[in-house]
């Protein structure tokens, strides 16, 4: 039953997305620049893990939570480690995802051909 | 006085074509697509976490959904390097944007397209063009967040 959830509330937050293309028609990277602060913003007031709770992945698979986990990372080493968990906090908790964005896109580059080039 | 006059008619009608030449993306069902497919790839995510968690129950949620997000990671390089996470994108504008797939189209569709260039100048410099800015800001404003805990 909470797929209904995940669904309407991923599909919202995409919308919005969406509606910034259509209104403003800005680019890819202000819309992933905008929801990435948007993330760190609702992790920073807290709001984040309510909504995380009954959202799932609704909330958790758009970049909003990549801005979260990593502002939950800075707040995190702060609490644990003080001003180095600052600088440490939040790119240890998104390592994982940046690692796999840049390994993938490495391999797979050097696989596969451009598609629009030929 | 004649000669800026012409020039200016042309400019005109010159805006004018390029006004109609532009693709027009129709709102309502734009919108509607990428509430669709921003959907789905949400709850392909919630699949794929609940996948992880039911063959490891003893993982901790934070590793569950680190895993859950490498795999959609995964999916969306592959999807780009042959060719179908851009056909997609086209039909949901938004909805292949904001979640972490549209990320990982990010990076690898300029390391792809820029592969001609060589692998430090092509791959390996312009797979950041887009992910650049978006990690700048993240790792800046989580860096501040953290500051600010630090005095609260």
């Amino acid at each position: 039953m909470y797929y209904l959830w995940v669904f309407l509330i991923g599909g919202f937050i995409c919308m919005l997305g969406q509606v910034l293309i259509i209104y403003t028609n800005i680019t890819s990277a202000r819309i992933l620049v905008t929801f990435v602060i948007i993330g760190v913003l609702l992790q920073a007031f807290g709001i984040f893990d309510p909504i995380s709770e009954f959202a799932r992945a609704g909330i958790n698979v758009p970049i909003i939570g990549f801005g979260a986990s990593l502002a939950k990372g800075a707040i995190s080493g702060v609490q644990s480690k003080g001003l180095l968990g600052a600088f440490t906090g939040g790119l240890e908790a998104t390592a994982g995802g940046i690692v796999a964005a840049i390994f993938f896109a490495f391999v797979f580059s050097l696989i596969f051909k451009s598609k629009t080039k030929s | 006085m004649d000669k800026m006059m012409e020039e200016k008619k042309r400019n005109e009608a010159y805006a004018k074509y390029v006004q109609a030449k532009i693709p027009k993306t129709k709102a309502w069902p734009s919108l509607f697509n990428s509430f669709l497919v921003g959907g789905i790839i949400c709850c392909i995510g919630q699949g794929i976490n609940d996948l992880i968690l039911l063959w490891f129950p003893n993982m901790a949620e934070q590793s569950a959904w680190a895993y859950t997000l490498i795999v959609l990671i995964f999916i969306a390089s592959f999807l780009t390097g042959i060719g179908v996470y851009d056909k997609i994108g086209k039909f949901a504008g938004g909805g292949s944007i904001v979640p972490i797939t549209g990320f990982s189209n990010s990076i690898t569709s300029p390391a792809l397209e820029f592969k001609h260039e060589g692998v430090i100048y092509g791959i390996c410099v312009k797979m950041f063009t887009i992910a650049g800015p978006v990690i700048v800001v993240g790792v800046v404003a989580s860096f501040l967040v953290g500051v600010v805990y630090l005095f609260i």
